[in-house]
């Protein structure tokens, strides 16, 4: 019994792998309709989607127990659903709604859902680090088995918050798990004229740290690595790096021209590299029946947009709440 | 009452906090074995162990984050920033992350982290080692800032700011360290947000933070000796101020001097004058008067480290100019 059943926690079962592509789909969706409001002028402030990325946001999502806890970036939406917030509360934030995630206060790239486990999404890049380390910590001292996991791009290996962050865990060996979603880009600049080394993961075996890496485009590779890694760290062995190499389809932020890249490059890259295609490749849907799942996360991304245009407004002198506790 | 030494009265209210409660725990670079640089933790280790006493690596940004991040999930972190001109490192992350997180989260998490910090001119550290940075963190909504003078102060304030829902940036002043003073028998919690009035006068209200509280009340001693009667009111907690009791004190004396170490310009004292222009300007019978650090780095050299900061006679200066007695 008991080997079955890590047998069932360290991979993703068979007939899982449908919500996997149901829910990967619905961020897919989910995104391109901020997009498209984005454009149309309905939503203020910076958006920045993570395009191509899905399969991380959901592998990793998946393999958490309740009770861990995230910290994200500022390309947040993906893991905010996979972690469990509902499309409408996360698009009425989007909004500016008091409905919202962050009822408003926060937008695109501060989302909480801290009863789901989101600490917040951060704008600061490898801002959430450090404290990521502090939760973790926080669950060693009282000896709960609870594990912090931080996302964070290729950009922030090369912040001082990372390697503060990933050296005081793992002198301290707290249960954390840092996921470096490496899609090669820095906002504009490409990873080699950021970084000097070619393997990030060498950073994280700098420290000591145990690392683990593998294709974020392929979500059962993601789920299966991060499982193991959430298990060494729960088991009380120390925090993981769980490399992701992963593609960002889109531009930095929504109505980035990408000047900088190469047009060709990032077609092809969707057309080989999308991780919702490799998955029904994969598990053999069929063209009715991926059209079908289609319109059903359509519909719902679709109601998020009508919940979120009904939502509250807050009264502008809202603005004095909650500065202090 | 007992008595206790501002360094034992800080460490009085970390101890009796973590003796009370598992949550609360400590910090920072080199403070368990040696106690922290300035002694304010020694001994504790031996009694809480190096998980609660935690020694950290020279990484303020992550001695910072991995506080706020214990925080946010319930603990009660005290983080010791070892020299308050290393906050500046730390910066991001108490300014960005913590005074940030409740707003921006809508009022979902609360940071109850206290950053203890020390600084202060006195003994030649030089440019990097004593600068008076408070003013920095009273500009910033989401975090309160105390600074206390005596050991009563520093350790009831302590004890509120730990246990204070919010980010408490907590400023101590080296050269406080050794001096004396009573102290309740027990931990007598005072709250944030309210002045205290060291010495009662009618002519002039001197409002003074940190080691300019004692160098006052040696310039209202003296001024006393000239017939000038200096009443002297240290606001303890620079955000939430105690603005009530600053301009009733003068709306009494009709005069005001505000004092701090730090430089002048910009400086915490630009607010209190402010503040008192606006709310208590038909009380004033002069300008209000500023006694703070010249515009420079501090120098090495004694005499030119004591040349930039203020002193009593520099208070006294203030006052005599305030009732035209120069």
């Amino acid at each position: 019994m008991t080997v079955a059943k890590v047998e069932h926690r360290s991979s993703l079962a068979k007939g899982e792998l449908g919500d996997v592509l149901r829910e990967m789909l619905l961020i897919r969706r989910f995104e391109e309709k901020v997009e498209e409001r984005f454009r149309a002028g309905d939503l203020p402030g910076f958006l920045h989607v993570a395009i191509g990325q899905e399969a991380c946001a959901v592998g990793v999502c998946r393999a958490l127990e309740d009770g861990d806890v995230i910290a994200s970036t500022h390309r947040a939406h993906g893991h905010t659903l996979a972690k469990g917030t509902h499309p409408n509360e996360l698009m009425a934030e989007l909004y500016g709604k008091q409905e919202g995630c962050s009822h408003g206060y926060g937008g695109s790239m501060h989302l909480y859902d801290v009863e789901r486990g989101n600490m917040g999404a951060n704008a600061v890049v490898g801002g959430g680090l450090p404290q990521i380390t502090g939760a973790a910590l926080a669950f060693q001292l009282r000896g709960e088995p609870r594990v912090a996991v931080a996302f964070f791009g290729d950009g922030a290996t090369n912040i001082g918050t990372f390697h503060e962050a990933l050296n005081l865990a793992q002198l301290w060996q707290v249960p954390a798990v840092f996921v470096l979603e490496d899609n090669k880009w820095a906002e504009s600049t490409p990873e080699w004229q950021h970084s000097p080394i070619r393997d990030l993961s060498d950073r994280a075996k700098a420290f000591g740290m145990k690392t683990l890496k593998t294709d974020g485009q392929d979500v059962e590779a993601v789920y299966k690595t991060a499982r193991k890694a959430l298990d060494h760290a729960r088991g009380g062995n120390g925090p993981v790096f769980v490399h992701l190499e992963t593609v960002r389809f889109s531009g930095h932020y929504i109505g980035d021209p990408q000047v900088y890249r190469d047009r060709g490059e990032a077609r092809e890259l969707s057309e080989t590299r999308d991780p919702i295609e490799l998955l029904r490749e994969k598990i053999g849907v069929s063209g009715e029946d991926f059209a079908e799942l289609d319109a059903e996360v359509t519909e719902i991304v679709e109601a998020s947009v009508g919940f979120a245009k009904g939502a509250t407004d807050p009264a502008p002198e809202d603005a004095l709440k909650n500065v202090y506790a | 009452m007992p008595e206790l030494t501002y360094r034992e009265a800080v460490r009085d209210a970390l101890v009796q906090a973590m003796r009370e409660d598992e949550d609360v725990f400590v910090v920072g670079e080199d403070i368990a074995e040696m106690g922290g640089s300035m002694g304010v933790t020694a001994g504790m280790v031996d009694e809480f162990g190096p998980e609660r006493v935690r020694n950290a690596p020279i990484s303020e940004m992550a001695i910072a984050g991995a506080a706020i991040g214990a925080a946010l999930q319930g603990m009660r972190p005290v983080a010791e920033i070892m020299y308050e001109d290393f906050l500046t490192l730390a910066t991001e992350q108490i300014v960005n992350q913590a005074a940030k997180h409740r707003y921006m989260s809508g009022g979902q998490v609360s940071v109850p982290v206290v950053f203890r910090t020390q600084g202060g001119a006195g003994w030649s550290p030089g440019a990097q080692h004593a600068q008076q940075l408070e003013a920095w963190f009273v500009h910033i909504p989401g975090l309160k800032v105390v600074f206390a003078s005596t050991p009563e102060d520093v350790r009831g304030l302590l004890w509120s700011s730990i246990y204070d829902d919010n980010p408490v940036v907590f400023f101590e002043h080296r050269t406080l360290y050794p001096i004396k003073g009573e102290v309740p028998e027990e931990i007598e919690p005072i709250p944030l947000g309210r002045a205290r009035v060291h010495r009662e006068g009618a002519d002039v209200t001197v409002i003074a933070t940190g080691r300019l509280v004692h160098e006052s009340l040696k310039a209202a001693e003296e001024a006393e000796g000239d017939g000038i009667s200096v009443e002297v009111v240290d606001p303890r907690t620079l955000q939430p101020l105690d603005e009530e009791t600053l301009v009733a004190s003068v709306k009494k004396t009709n005069r005001a001097v505000v004092a701090h170490e730090a430089v002048t310009r910009m400086g915490f004292g630009a607010e209190v004058a402010a503040v008192l222009q606006y709310q208590a300007f038909d009380w004033l019978d002069a300008p209000i008067e500023r006694v703070g650090a010249r515009f420079a780095p501090l120098a090495f050299a004694p005499v030119m480290e004591a040349f930039v900061v203020p002193h009593a006679e520099d208070v006294l200066a203030a006052i005599k100019r305030t009732v035209g007695k120069e």
